[in-house]
């Protein structure tokens, strides 16, 4: 199964994401992405296009979805 | 099979000289003609674990180091790490002072294990034990006693420049920050790097000389060998002692001439570890016994914390520290861990304020896992093990009482980065 991961150096919590995937990405209290495991959510081939509209919308480009 | 009465293995010398450590363990093997497997191999029958808190197999990642190395990664550096960061610890200074040399002889063994061509020694500015180990490295140059140069620097002493990516950061001339990259594969100058605690060197060294099997005979199944514990707080003698891995607390205690006082808890691992209940006590000193019941033995730090203390208010504190030397780089913890500092110092206050602790739970789960490195983590886990361990001190604090405010926890005042 592919992942969704954050590089939380890189991440400046602008949210981006959240916006292009709602039902995939929340933000916390601060405004940074909550994934399922931290850094790190499994992500469904439903959900795969979501997420990559998640990562193409990080202008640090903070996101990635790890290969196949 | 616990050890009962382990004798010292590491810290049998009194006097930190070239000839009282020969005349201890006598020399080295002669290094190999030719790169060779064996002192992997041995590491792994003896079972050695990493002693800078992680307890991660020393083999395995001696043996990443070496893929690196041969899928084009270039001849490996090793790193030997003295950064000894967790405040109440004081066991790799203790080391380094008593047998500078078994650490060297390790730092050379270890680089042989990896066919390295480099080997660096990480220790504090402000360690008293930097002039024991400069006059060493002068004793076993002016010797020729190493088929390898060892360079010794001294990065700031923070609480995150003893974090492996942190410290390789630092050797490449940056801030020693956490850095996303992997040491193994690419870390000083962009070498395949190992980083091992000294403590763990100092063991190796002497698995090279009495084998897998000698190393095994002490400590635990899981966990072979001895381990040096710092302990401090409310005992007679505190200090650093070495013991079997699996010997119960109370007697490490014992070894340090008892309690001084009545103790409601101990704190096992250190600031990034977590409290244990008193009640615990017989509990045998080892990673999986202490994580079977939440604690944690990290960096072998053991502190036994007294009745008249408020152990919410000292959490606080240790809360606090480590959130002002985050590396201010991960948002999670730098929003979350102050945040959860300022709400600890809030709950220790009795009854100033209607207080909820569900808040500090929430921000402990907040920041765990999310950051670039175990500082968040270990702040959560320390803040959980709070929250639960004095669970009666906080309905205290409702009443408005509490048991004290004798601190036991040192927060140095080192230089953030914030």
């Amino acid at each position: 199964m592919r992942e969704l991961r954050v590089d939380p150096i890189q991440c400046q919590g602008r949210g981006l994401c959240a916006a292009a995937a709602p039902a995939l990405v929340s933000l916390d209290e601060w405004g940074y992405p909550l994934l399922a495991d931290g850094t790190r959510e499994p992500i469904t081939s439903a959900d795969e296009r979501a997420a990559k509209r998640a990562v193409r919308a990080c202008p640090r480009l903070a996101l990635a979805l790890s290969p196949r | 099979m616990l050890t009962t009465a382990q004798r010292p293995r590491l810290l049998t010398s009194t006097e930190p000289g070239w000839h009282a450590h020969i005349r201890a363990h006598g020399p080295l093997p002669p290094w190999p003609a030719a790169p060779s497997n064996r002192l992997l191999l041995e590491v792994e029958a003896a079972g050695l674990r990493g002693r800078g808190g992680g307890w991660f197999p020393t083999a395995a990642k001696m043996r990443a180091v070496m893929t690196a190395s041969h899928n084009g990664g270039g001849p490996a550096v090793v790193v030997a790490n003295a950064m000894e960061s967790e405040p109440a610890s004081l066991k790799d200074a203790t080391l380094l002072a008593a047998s500078p040399h078994l650490v060297l002889d390790g730092l050379v063994c270890a680089a042989q294990a990896v066919w390295a061509q480099e080997a660096i020694l990480c220790l504090p500015q402000d360690n008293p034990a930097v002039p024991v180990v400069a006059s060493a490295l002068a004793e076993r140059s002016s010797r020729g006693a190493d088929p390898l140069p060892i360079r010794l620097v001294c990065p700031p002493h923070r609480y995150l420049s003893g974090e492996e990516s942190a410290l390789v950061q630092w050797l490449n001339g940056e801030e020693a920050r956490p850095s996303m990259g992997k040491p193994y594969a690419a870390g000083v100058q962009g070498r395949p790097t190992l980083v091992q605690n000294v403590e763990t060197l100092a063991q190796l060294a002497l698995i090279v000389r009495h084998g897998a099997a000698w190393f095994r005979s002490a400590g635990t199944q899981a966990a072979t060998g001895t381990t040096l514990v710092s302990v401090s707080g409310a005992v007679n003698r505190p200090g650093v002692v070495e013991i079997g891995v699996g010997t119960s607390i109370v007697e490490i205690v014992n070894r340090c001439e008892g309690v001084s006082a009545p103790v409601q808890a101990v704190l096992t691992g250190g600031y990034g570890g977590a409290w244990l209940p008193a009640a615990l006590g017989e509990l045998p000193w080892s990673p999986e016994d202490l994580a079977a019941h939440g604690g944690s033995a990290g960096a072998g730090v053991l502190v036994l914390l007294p009745g008249d203390s408020c152990g919410i208010a000292e959490t606080a504190r240790a809360v606090s520290y480590l959130a002002e030397q985050g590396a201010q780089q991960c948002g999670p913890c730098r929003f979350g861990l102050s945040a959860l500092a300022a709400h600890m110092h809030e709950i220790a206050q009795p009854a100033t304020s209607p207080f909820d602790q569900r808040g500090a739970a929430h921000l402990s789960s907040r920041i765990r896992g999310r950051g670039a490195c175990r500082l968040p983590d270990g702040a959560s886990r320390l803040a959980d093990s709070a929250l639960e361990v004095f669970a009666d001190e906080l309905s205290a604090h409702r009443r408005g009482q509490c048991s004290g405010g004798r601190q036991v926890l040192p927060t140095p005042r080192r230089k953030g980065l914030a």
